[in-house]
């Protein structure tokens, strides 16, 4: 069991941990993983104009890794837009964060979250660009 | 009030202080379980891991082939019992000098369908060359030859032993609990030659008791004696003793670094000892071959061993009729039986084992006693006569 | 000060009593012989302490002394009781009944006995965690020879009804082994009342040291058993290998202990496992799990719903716990006891297991709910699983993008 610094890091000191309104104005959130295996990581992202994302959040049922995974992906969204959020590859977070072999699941599943918040910020703006 | 000299450290040794002190913290506030994940658990695997170093670097090994067991009985039982459950019943040989804890193993295997050829002796309880080579031509499937023989002190040629078992097809096994700290012991170099597995015990070279190990050739497949939880590898279930295992790490680094001198000093007390037996018409028992520094094995004809031990413990010194575990068995030795020494000589047999902290002035004070008491019990069986 | 981290792990094994240190020392130095050496004073002196420590566990269970084999640790008595039993009995029949949460020492040699030929049955649990007697009433068979059933769980700390077990055991002439390496120093055990015929015991959760245990084997009537180390034929022949006088010493002392202080002792741990479990009973969505009335009073297991193993674990490095047995805590599965007893088939809980003792104190265990108040809120503020179920979500209703 030994964390990197930069794990216990984020762990100890979580960065945006909490939720957004539903219904607030440009936010989307991916919700991956299940009770079962263990990790549920929700991201919310708010997207601004040009679809910038303006700011993010999360919540994480899991390991330390999963949880440092997930505060790291909410740095590192702000200030990207939605297409270049989806350059994110799990093999950055696991290299940012020294993740072991065996948590390498933690990143990819970071990267999932990732995806599926733009893809229901993409669904949610599809249905209010056809009136 | 005198304190005894103590002349048996073929059956045990004292703990060395310095193995205790290493062994203390784990017997007060070091408690974990090796197997915890807290930090008293990591702490105590920590140890364990350590001292599986120190004990495969005394031996030339490599940590990974070492498994801790809870005794030399153990690890014997361990490789025989293990290696053959994971082959098809075939032949089995072993000297007919081994320990009880070799050979009663190997007796058990019958049940399951080997057979058991028990390789035999020279006068100077070697192991006989003619018969192992006709031996290995029946190909067994697991040979097993001591390194030392706690009794007569006698070394093997394990090498060219193993050599030849290994052109056969056998596997080899050598029981080194008398050998290591004694003698240059290195598994590598036996491995090299066809040895594939080695025992040893701690409380053998100034370790407690309650630790010992296997050295295992990892090609060697052998199934557990104990189940239950996992641990060495699957091999050997149960907590870890951790604290003796970190005193049998100790200890063997000890003995690897004093063996030079060790093995010189006790040398020289072994030829005083030896020339004053023969001064008093003593009969020694493998003195052509090459024997451990610290054991002397003689007898007088016609004095009963177990009466001459007995005399000698009340005058202060402790000697053996023979190996610890069948002391309180009247047969005479199996060993001297093997070697053709007649049960009326075999009978008369004493061992003396030196240790590190044994003197001049005791060996020379014990033979004085010695010479007194064979005197006193020579004419009680003249007039018995 | 308190010192960290704090030991709540006394299953697993507890310290040794500077007391026992004490007694077993002088055995390590001076007074080191081979207890099998029968030729001198070094021999007989620690042959004379062997059988002092023997007498001593031997008057912990009300047994005679003649009945107590001295064996490496519980695990080694487990696996001589279990296949030194079957394979003597193989004549008379080859089934075996055990219980699904027994130790991996005994669940282990089972199943080595299974590809021997030997047929195992494994007993589900009650809720409880305790046996029911008409479902093992309704497991033996004429060819039952061995039952294995152990006194105090390791995990959960409930005390079977072994009593009623050896009665049952007795009537049909099978074979009772059963586990104690969790009950002495705990329960009361009186082998001239209960029908056991074969009990194993270990020093290291007794506060004595790793490296030794014991074996009862019954006298009458009689108990046989196949050898499983063979040698010098110490122990009469039932277990071979030199004595390692200095642990044995030290489990003697340590059971000696346990039986002049056990009564006091019970009542301090019992009232500090109170405490913290009324320390922590606010904490909304943690069960106990086993029975409380059926239980050693050094136990305390229970789940706390919507937080993840491993991160509770990191969370409260300050306590030194298990959240399985010692022995497979090296892998996050979840505990095959708590399976047997139905709790880890629902989602998102983890299960700490504190197992107090003779040195924890009520600084200790304040601290250790304090500490759990803190990182459980946490770790739920941070779980959207406790956030949902907040918001009235029912967890098993929602549809998982399981990866």
């Amino acid at each position: 069991m030994a964390y990197s610094v930069k794990v216990l890091d984020h762990y100890e000191n979580p960065r945006n941990v909490g939720s957004f309104g539903n219904e607030e104005e440009g936010v989307a959130t991916g919700m991956v993983g299940a009770p079962a295996c263990g990790d549920v990581m929700k991201l919310q992202i708010k997207v601004g104009k040009g679809g910038v994302i303006e700011d993010a959040k999360f919540k994480t049922y899991g390991c330390g890794s999963a949880i440092a995974s997930s505060s790291l992906v909410t740095e590192w969204v702000k200030g990207k837009t939605v297409e270049q959020a989806l350059d994110i590859k799990n093999t950055q977070i696991a290299e940012e964060l020294a993740l072991p072999p065996v948590k390498i699941h933690c990143s990819i599943l970071a990267e999932d979250a990732i995806k599926a918040a733009v893809a229901d910020y993409k669904k949610k703006h599809a249905e209010q660009a056809v009136p | 009030m005198f304190a005894p000299v103590y002349f048996d450290h073929n059956a045990t040794t004292p703990a060395d202080p310095a193995v205790v002190d290493a062994m203390l913290p784990y017997l007060s506030l070091q408690c974990g379980n090796a197997s915890s994940r807290h930090e008293y658990g990591r702490a105590a695997r920590r140890a364990i891991d350590e001292a599986r170093s120190k004990v495969a670097a005394a031996l030339g090994a490599h940590a990974s082939e070492v498994v801790f067991t809870s005794g030399g009985s153990e690890a014997n039982n361990l490789l025989l019992k293990g290696a053959a459950g994971c082959l098809k019943p075939g032949l089995l040989a072993v000297s007919a000098i081994e320990h009880p804890c070799v050979l009663r193993p190997a007796e058990q295997l019958r049940k399951r369908g080997w057979t058991l050829h028990k390789l035999t002796v020279d006068a100077d309880g070697r192991v006989d060359a003619a018969n192992f080579q006709a031996v290995m031509a029946a190909q067994p499937r697991i040979v097993s030859v001591m390194l030392a023989n706690n009794e007569t002190g006698v070394i093997q040629d394990v090498e060219a032993l193993a050599a030849l078992a290994r052109a056969a097809g056998a596997c080899f096994h050598t029981d080194a609990v008398q050998a290591v700290g004694k003698i240059a012991v290195d598994f590598r170099r036996l491995n090299a030659a066809g040895v594939q597995a080695l025992s040893l015990s701690a409380h053998k070279i100034g370790g407690p008791k309650g630790a010992a190990a296997l050295v295992l050739d990892k090609r060697l497949d052998i199934e557990p004696l104990i189940a239950g939880g996992g641990h060495e590898r699957g091999l050997r279930s149960g907590t870890e003793n951790v604290a003796a295992i970190v005193g049998f790490g100790v200890a063997c680094e000890l003995a690897v670094a004093r063996l030079a001198t060790t093995a010189a000093r006790l040398l020289a007390l072994r030829g005083r000892l030896e020339r004053g037996l023969q001064g008093l018409g003593a009969t020694l028992f493998g003195q052509a071959v090459e024997r451990l520094p610290n054991t002397v094995y003689f007898a007088f004809p016609e004095l009963d061993g177990e009466t001459l031990v007995g005399q000698l413990d009340r005058a202060g010194y402790a000697v053996a009729s023979g190996a610890a575990c069948s002391s309180a068995n009247p047969e005479p030795s199996h060993v001297l039986q093997a070697m053709g020494v007649a049960p009326e000589l075999a009978r008369a047999a004493v061992r003396i084992s030196l240790g590190g902290s044994n003197t001049v002035d005791e060996v020379d004070a014990f033979l004085a006693t010695l010479q007194a008491t064979v005197r006193r019990l020579q004419q009680l069986t003249a007039m018995a006569v | 000060m308190l010192k960290l981290p704090i030991y709540l792990d006394y299953s697993a094994t507890t310290p040794v009593d500077p007391r026992v240190a004490d007694k077993m020392i002088p055995y390590l130095v001076e007074k080191f012989g081979n207890p099998a050496s029968r030729s001198h004073a070094f021999g007989w002196e620690t042959e004379t302490a062997v059988e002092e420590a023997r007498a001593e566990v031997a008057k912990l269970v009300n047994a005679d002394p003649k009945e107590i084999v001295w064996t490496s640790g519980a695990t080694e008595s487990n696996n001589l009781a279990l296949k030194g039993a079957a394979n003597f009995y193989a004549g008379k029949g080859k089934h075996l009944v055990t219980v699904k949460t027994e130790h991996k020492a005994v669940l282990d040699t089972c199943r080595e006995l299974e590809r021997l030929g030997f047929e195992v049955t494994y007993l589900d649990v009650k809720e409880d965690g305790l046996l029911d007697l008409e479902v093992f009433k309704a497991a033996l068979r004429p060819d039952t020879i061995v039952v294995s059933v152990m006194l105090v769980n390791n995990e959960i700390g409930v005390i079977q009804p072994i009593a009623e077990i050896g009665e049952i055991c007795r009537a049909k002439g099978i074979v009772l082994h059963v586990d104690a390496a969790q009950a002495t120093g705990k329960v009361a055990i009186d082998l001239t009342a209960l029908k056991v015929d074969l009990m194993s015991f270990s020093a290291h959760k007794t506060y004595g040291p790793k490296g030794v245990g014991a074996l009862y084997v019954r006298r009458k009537p009689r108990i046989r058993l196949a050898a499983q180390m063979h040698g010098g034929g110490h122990e009469r022949g039932f277990r071979s290998g030199t004595l390692a006088t200095h642990q044995i010493v030290g489990m003697g002392e340590a059971f000696r202990l346990a039986r002049l202080e056990m009564g006091a002792e019970n009542e301090r741990v019992r009232m500090l496992r109170d405490r913290l479990l009324k320390g922590l009973s606010d904490i909304e969505h943690v069960y106990v799990n086993g029975d409380m009335e059926q239980r050693v009073p050094h136990n305390l297991n229970i789940s706390f719903a919507y937080v993840e193993g491993e991160s509770l674990l990191m969370a409260i490095k300050d306590l030194a716990v298990s959240s399985g047995s010692a022995c497979t805590s090296a892998s996050l599965e979840p505990s095959y006891v708590l399976r047997a007893l139905g709790r880890e088939d629902e989602l998102a809980h983890s299960s700490i297991r504190f197992t107090l003792g003779r040195f924890t104190t009520e600084e200790e265990v304040d601290y250790a709910i304090r500490l759990l108040h803190d990182k459980i809120g946490r770790l739920r503020e941070l779980s959207p699983l406790w956030e949902m179920v907040q918001e009235g979500v029912d967890l098993s209703t929602v549809q998982w993008a399981a990866h």
